[in-house]
């Protein structure tokens, strides 16, 4: 998979799978991956919280999905135990990582900590 | 101004809308952004009639608010900080403070439920999402062919710690008392589980682990001096609810533990503010009382709200 399918400054959650996640964290100077599945409600809820934050970030903080349920290689590699659960990624590196639902500012003031 | 809002979106709240909706009240239901109903984790509700063979927690919900929009329901994402009472043209009202914005309306619904309780031992927060979990259906597939256990001994343990075993390769019960609380056809299903195993007697004092959970000391209430450890991957935690009444302190009367306190009317100590379903005093918490509680907290506000109109239809008065 090449780079070229991710786009610069995203507006909205780019979708990711085991094949090229590697090559978003490689792109992406700060990138928060949702790693989610439909069985989960509380994932469900935290989506529309993720796409509106990706609209006003611009790109600025880059949001990504990430189906776990098609994707077991991501959750065993970051010994993902509960989902909802945020990756977060910067210059390269996993600096940490959200878990559960919360509030839209709350989670943004999460995510900034790590920034 | 609305008539009615409902805060809370689960069985009672949604039910509570229909009915409302329906009499043509000016309805608003506040749902929380990120605590949903606890009946949405749950993989099978079997004893809500009209679901024979069983329907799942979030798609029974879905039918609910779907049914409940269809009538006109409006809904707004809104975490409840506070209420107080206003004046309003002559009469009392409730305004009710957000985080996003105030709301006013002559009648508030408090249908907010309940979170699961926290063990509160060490380890337990430390070690959430990395092998303490309170939602089954949404980590039980993160543990195949694993060891886990559930803590509790009620419908929500037993039925939670029966979806484990779809995917762990054992599932420890571990309950502070010598038998299951759970309804007969979950502890028989549970009983006759090979994969289930069950600690009686017990209490865990520890969630202990390396990154992620390794294992657990419990110890046994008769002889706390008696004390095991139990290696597990996974720990489920369904021992009790706490309600999410705290929004309400100082303005409706509630029991020692939080839950609020209403007649058989669903009316509270406030006047003009109801209260159905799991957040209330009661003796059964399912989604079939709450939907009870939520049809007659709406008629009750009508009743309400026709009184401070002046458009009483009913002869049925408030005591």
């Amino acid at each position: 998979m090449s780079e070229d399918k991710f786009v610069d400054n995203p507006d909205h959650p780019i979708t990711l799978s085991d094949a090229d996640l590697d090559a978003a964290v490689a792109k992406y100077p700060f990138m928060v991956v949702d790693c989610w599945a439909q069985w989960c409600g509380p994932c469900r809820m935290l989506g529309p919280i993720i796409e509106n934050l990706a609209k006003k970030a611009q790109g600025d903080i880059v949001f990504a999905k990430l189906d776990v349920d098609g994707n077991p290689q991501t959750a065993s590699r970051f010994g993902i135990r509960s989902i909802p659960n945020l990756l977060v990624f910067k210059n390269g590196q996993k600096v940490g990582d959200i878990v559960g639902a919360m509030p839209e500012d709350k989670l943004l003031e999460r995510i900034n900590t790590f920034k | 101004m609305h008539d009615i809002i409902i805060i809370g979106s689960g069985p009672a709240g949604l039910t509570a809308g229909i009915y409302a909706c329906r009499s043509k009240l000016r309805t608003l239901m506040l749902t929380s952004q990120v605590s949903p109903s606890l009946i949405t984790t749950t993989d099978l509700v079997e004893n809500y009639p009209g679901f024979p063979g069983g329907i799942s927690g979030f798609d029974l919900v879905e039918r609910f608010r779907e049914q409940a929009v269809s009538f006109g329901l409006e809904i707004v994402e809104s975490d409840v900080s506070s209420v107080e009472r206003v004046e309003a043209g002559g009469s009392g009202a409730w305004r009710v403070r957000t985080s996003g914005g105030e709301y006013d309306a002559l009648a508030l619904i408090v249908a907010t439920g309940t979170e699961y309780a926290h063990l509160n031992v060490p380890g337990e927060q430390e070690f959430t999402g990395k092998g303490v979990s309170y939602c089954a259906t949404c980590d039980g597939p993160f543990f195949r062919n694993s060891h886990v256990a559930v803590v509790g001994g009620g419908n929500a343990a037993v039925q939670e710690a029966l979806f484990l075993t779809r995917f762990a390769a054992k599932v420890t019960l571990i309950h502070r008392r010598d038998r299951l609380r759970a309804d007969k056809t979950l502890q028989e299903k549970a009983l006759a589980n090979e994969k289930m195993a069950f600690l009686w007697n017990s209490v865990v004092d520890e969630v202990v682990g390396d990154g992620v959970v390794k294992s657990l000391r419990v110890s046994d209430v008769r002889d706390p001096g008696r004390k095991q450890t139990l290696e597990v991957e996974g720990v489920f935690i369904f021992t009790g609810n706490i309600p999410n009444t705290a929004f309400l302190k100082g303005v409706v009367q509630c029991d020692e533990q939080g839950f609020v306190t209403a007649d058989e009317a669903m009316r509270t100590s406030a006047p003009g503010i109801f209260a159905c379903g799991d957040c209330t005093r009661k003796l059964l918490r399912q989604v079939v009382t709450a939907c009870g509680d939520g049809a007659t907290a709406a008629f009750a506000a009508e009743q309400y709200i026709d009184g401070l109109k002046g458009t009483s239809y009913s002869t049925w008065s408030p005591h």
